[in-house]
């Protein structure tokens, strides 16, 4: 049924739904992981990143954590291609603001306009939707530390913490019962990897990008995506940590011999 | 017949401003003082034009916000459109985006006008923009027609500031009450009274502090 409704993004199905704009979301669904938490002090992204083969040439900067103005940074799920047109979308739009305004741009605008930027193509016929998803994490003065999340559609929602990408569901389900909004970076940074380590199929220091926005007591930003030494060691800990807890698990689950 | 007037490759506009309507911003007054959690700013009440004066009445000190004031002086075309242009988009970047604009930003953006309308028409007013934002208090901003924006902590625009500036470099000091800002507003008012060629009977006054705009009267 919905094959006949299907071939045009500006085509609505009887039941009302609009399916490319859904099979573009599903696309993502089959990207590498991503996960971003809100902490009290910082906001900390990390990203899956494509297999690492030997002949290939490691990129010059991050393929999927980027710096969207001093106090803005985003990590993106799904095609990279699409999500380069948006970055410097949101690039332009920040520095627009500055010019206007004389004032970094509030979070929520920013990712207001790569959004209605990206709901132009579920309305407008010819050309598909933008198969990326993004986790957007800044601070401003009006709202302190947030977290967003954005998907092809152009809908936006605000999270203290998320997952998406492949497995997103159980990384999400780790989030809702480990996540506490009292975490600090480093307690937010360890529950990262725990979540990409359960997510991924193969977690090492060299498959995925960590990233951590922070704000000075002077008022500067610092981003910072880990070295690949800061983030092997850390993943040494979690994982002897998950091996603790899983070997608890078993042995809680042994039955007593009557 | 009189050929219509060029129009410039450049978008200067075709026809150089001069004469009176130059002159009518000079011939107005507009005051502003930071006080101590507050801005003042206080206005002429005159409307004139050349050698006429329309009315003794005018207000031009207009509420951009709850939290902004911004007293102007120029040809009253401009001034008015270009008061409404701001305050209307202070409005829409309320209702658009839940915030209200900070002074500095609202000052950029005015700013930002004025340099686009330069060098096609510009408008032909001089402003002060006085503000109040929480954390960081009272701020007052000159900008004139030429797009200048500058902070500054009292200000003056047209012939008066010959004389009120000085009163104002002598007495102003950080800090100053509610009633030491009126007492040195009074001073500048009573200055200009006296040796002013305009008549100027008549001052709008308005103060922004926390708890917003409030009209004040014209300090006897």
């Amino acid at each position: 049924m919905a094959r006949r409704y299907d071939g045009n993004v500006t085509t609505f199905s009887p039941e009302g739904r609009l399916h490319q704009v859904e099979y573009a979301v599903e696309a993502i669904n089959k990207a590498g992981t991503a996960v971003g938490l809100l902490a009290t002090d910082g906001v900390v992204m990390a990203g899956e990143k494509q297999k690492v083969t030997k002949l290939l040439e490691p990129p010059k900067s991050s393929e999927k954590i980027y710096k969207l103005d001093d106090h803005a940074a985003a990590v993106v799920a799904g095609l990279t291609a699409d999500a380069n047109i948006l970055i410097n979308e949101a690039r332009v739009a920040a520095q627009r603001y500055k010019y206007q305004y004389g004032e970094p741009i509030p979070v929520e605008q920013l990712v207001e306009k790569v959004c209605n930027h990206k709901q132009l193509y579920t309305q407008y016929g010819g050309q598909r939707p933008f198969g990326v998803k993004f986790l957007f994490a800044g601070y401003d003065a009006h709202f302190g530390y947030q977290l967003y999340l954005s998907d092809p559609s152009g809908n936006y929602s605000g999270w203290k913490a998320t997952c998406l990408g492949q497995n997103a569901n159980s990384g999400q389900s780790i989030l809702k019962s480990d996540y506490e909004a009292t975490m600090d970076t480093e307690a937010c940074v360890k529950l990262a990897l725990k979540v990409c380590n359960k997510t991924m199929e193969s977690l090492s220091a060299e498959s995925i990008d960590l990233f951590c926005l922070k704000r000075k007591d002077d008022g500067t930003m610092v981003h910072t995506i880990y070295p690949q030494e800061t983030v092997a060691k850390m993943l040494e800990e979690v994982k002897a940590e998950q091996e603790a807890a899983d070997a608890e698990k078993e042995a809680k689950a042994v039955p007593m011999s009557s | 017949r009189r050929a219509a007037p060029r129009r410039r490759a450049t978008g200067r506009p075709a026809r150089p401003v001069r004469g009176a309507a130059a002159r009518s911003a000079e011939m107005e007054c507009t005051l502003g003082i930071i006080g101590d959690g507050y801005t003042l700013i206080a206005a002429d009440r005159n409307a004139a034009r050349s050698i006429v004066c329309f009315k003794k009445d005018e207000d031009k000190v207009a509420v951009l916000d709850s939290s902004k004031l911004m007293g102007s002086s120029g040809s009253q075309a401009d001034t008015v459109c270009f008061t409404e242009y701001v305050q209307k988009n202070m409005a829409l970047y309320e209702i658009t985006n839940g915030l209200k604009l900070s002074t500095p930003a609202a000052a950029s953006f005015i700013r930002n006008e004025l340099a686009r309308a330069l060098r096609k028409g510009p408008y032909q007013t001089n402003l002060l923009l006085g503000g109040y934002d929480g954390a960081d208090g009272a701020s007052l901003y000159y900008l004139d027609y030429m797009a200048s924006s500058n902070k500054v902590n009292y200000g003056c625009h047209g012939y008066c500031s010959n004389f009120v500036l000085s009163i104002m470099d002598r007495e102003w000091t950080p800090g100053m009450t509610e009633a030491q800002g009126l007492d040195l507003l009074k001073k500048c008012i009573d200055e200009i009274q006296v040796r002013f060629l305009a008549h100027m009977p008549l001052f709008s006054v308005k103060i922004v502090d926390k708890d917003g705009v409030r009209v004040l009267e014209q300090p006897k």
